[in-house]
C-alpha cells in the first residue's frame, strides 16, 4: 500500500484576483459614491411613481414632521448672492467668510437673527443644533424673502451657464437651466404646514411645484 | 517584508554556508486584502445611489376672490376631501344644505386607496382619456407617430372637455403622505387637470360628519 502523502506546508491560496477584484469594487464605489450631505433635519418622503430626476438648479423647502420649514438651494455662486441680497434687505452685516461659508453649507432653519452665529458654528455642531425653522406667519415672512431673493440669484447663475453652455457650442434647453421649486415634505406633516409653504410661492407666482418622492414601481 | 511566517522559502535555517536567500517573492496579501473589503464595506454602505426624484405638480394660480355666486360651474369633476388616512369625495357640482340641488344637498361617499378604490374610480371616470392614451400608444408602437407628436397629442387629450377633473380639498388633519398618495393616484390615471383648493366651511362640517376621527 502506498503511503498517502500529506502535503507539508501552508495552504496558501494565491489572492491576487480577489484583491484585483476588491479594489475594483472599492474603485468603482469610491468614484461613483455621492455622500449624504450632513442635513439638520431627517425627513422621510412618501413614496410615487414619479420618474423625473431632481434638476440641477433648485431651491428646496424641507417640511419635517413638526411643521418645522427649512430652505436650501444647490448653487454656491447664487447662495452667496441670495446671502448679500438678505443681509441687506434685514441689515446684517455678513462677513467674507461667513458668505464663503453660507456658499457650501446645506439645508438650513433659523430665523435671520440666528444666521450669524449658526454659520460660524462647526459643521457637526450645526447639524445637531435644534432650530427652529423659517419663520413665514404674515407678520414675519421671512421664508418669502428667502425664495424672492433665491429666485433672483437662482434666475442669474442658471443665465450664466446657459450662456457657457451656448458658448461650448452645445445647443441647450434654457428651460433646463431655469431654477426649478422643490419641496421636500415628511410623509407624516400635516398637509396644512405644506399648504402655508405652498402659498408662499404661490403668492410669487410660482404655481409650478415639484414633490420629492422615492420610487416605487408603477402598477401594470 | 516578502513571505512572513509560513515556510515556503529556505530562510534561516541552513546553517552552514552563506546562500544567497532563496527566498519566494510571494507576498501575504492577507492585511491588504483586510483593508480592501473594509473600504469596500465602507464606501457600499455610504454611498447613496440613486438619486431623488421629484413629482411635479402645476398648482392653480392665485386669483383675487371672485365674487359669490360666480364660481366658475364645474363639469365632470371628482372633488375628492381629504382627512387623515381616509378620503371622501363626491361628484360634479357641490350643494351645501343651505341651497341644494335638484337631488338634495350632496352626500360624500367614502373611498380608500386600494385598488378597488381611487384606482377603480378614476381609471372609470377618466376612461375617456386612458382609451385615447391605449389608442395613440398603438400608433406609437407601430411607428406611426413621433414620440414628440405623441407626448403633445397626449398632453392636449388630457386636457380635453371630456377628461376628468379633479379637485382636492383637504382639512386640518390630512398628512401630506394622504395627499401626496392621491396625487400619485391621479398620476396613475393620467388627470390632466388638479386643483388642490381650499376648502369651504360647510364642505368642513361634512367631511367632520362622515369622519370616525373626529
Amino acid at each position: 500500500m502506498p503511503k498517502i502523502k500529506i502535503p507539508k506546508g501552508s495552504p496558501s491560496i494565491d489572492m491576487t484576483p480577489m484583491v484585483d477584484l476588491a479594489f475594483l469594487l472599492v474603485t468603482f464605489f469610491m468614484l461613483s459614491a455621492s455622500f449624504r450631505s450632513d442635513e439638520p433635519v431627517q425627513v422621510s418622503t412618501p413614496s410615487s411613481i414619479a420618474d423625473k430626476i431632481i434638476p440641477e438648479n433648485v431651491i428646496m423647502v424641507t417640511i419635517d414632521k413638526g411643521g418645522r420649514v427649512f430652505f436650501n438651494m444647490s448653487n454656491p455662486e447664487a447662495r452667496k448672492e441670495l446671502l448679500q441680497n438678505m443681509a441687506g434687505k434685514y441689515k446684517i452685516g455678513f462677513s467674507q467668510e461667513q458668505l464663503e461659508k453660507f456658499g457650501f453649507m446645506s439645508t438650513f432653519g433659523c430665523t435671520m437673527r440666528e444666521l450669524p452665529s449658526y454659520i460660524d458654528m462647526p459643521g457637526q455642531e450645526r447639524a445637531r443644533v435644534n432650530t427652529k425653522g423659517i419663520p413665514l406667519d404674515s407678520l414675519d415672512n421671512q421664508l418669502k424673502d428667502w425664495i424672492f431673493y433665491g429666485n433672483i440669484a437662482a434666475l442669474n447663475t442658471g443665465q450664466t451657464a446657459y450662456q457657457e453652455a451656448k458658448l461650448k457650442g452645445e445647443s441647450p434647453d434654457p428651460n433646463d437651466f431655469k431654477p426649478k421649486y422643490v419641496l421636500r415634505v415628511d410623509g407624516g406633516a400635516v398637509y396644512a404646514h405644506a399648504q402655508n409653504v405652498i402659498n408662499v410661492f404661490r403668492d410669487l407666482q410660482l404655481n409650478n411645484l415639484n414633490f420629492v418622492t422615492t420610487t416605487e414601481l408603477a402598477p401594470q | 517584508m516578502a513571505d512572513m511566517g509560513e515556510g515556503g522559502g529556505g530562510g534561516d535555517h541552513g546553517k552552514g554556508k552563506k546562500r544567497a536567500k532563496k527566498s519566494s517573492t510571494r507576498v501575504d496579501m492577507t492585511p491588504m486584502v483586510d483593508l480592501a473589503f473594509l473600504l469596500l464595506t465602507f464606501f457600499v454602505l455610504t454611498s447613496t445611489f440613486s438619486k431623488p426624484k421629484v413629482m411635479s405638480l402645476v398648482y392653480p394660480a392665485k386669483v383675487d376672490d371672485l365674487p359669490p355666486g360666480e364660481r366658475p360651474k364645474i363639469n365632470n369633476a371628482i372633488t375628492f376631501l381629504l382627512s387623515e388616512d381616509e378620503i371622501f369625495y363626491y361628484v360634479d357640482q357641490y350643494y351645501s344644505k343651505a341651497n341644494p340641488g335638484p337631488n338634495g344637498p350632496t352626500k360624500l361617499l367614502k373611498t380608500d386607496f386600494g385598488p378597488k378604490g381611487v384606482r377603480k374610480l378614476l381609471a372609470d371616470g377618466n376612461s375617456y382619456v386612458l382609451e385615447g392614451k391605449e389608442k395613440l400608444k398603438e400608433k406609437l408602437d407601430k411607428k406611426q407617430l413621433a414620440d414628440t407628436t405623441y407626448l403633445s397629442m397626449l398632453s392636449k387629450l388630457k386636457q380635453n372637455k371630456l377628461a376628468l377633473k379633479v379637485l382636492i380639498k383637504t382639512d386640518d388633519k390630512a398628512t401630506c403622505k394622504n395627499f401626496i398618495d392621491l396625487i400619485d393616484e391621479l398620476k396613475i390615471a393620467e388627470i390632466g387637470v388638479i386643483a388642490p383648493v381650499d376648502i369651504l366651511g360647510s364642505e368642513l362640517e361634512l367631511l367632520k360628519e362622515n369622519s370616525k376621527n373626529k
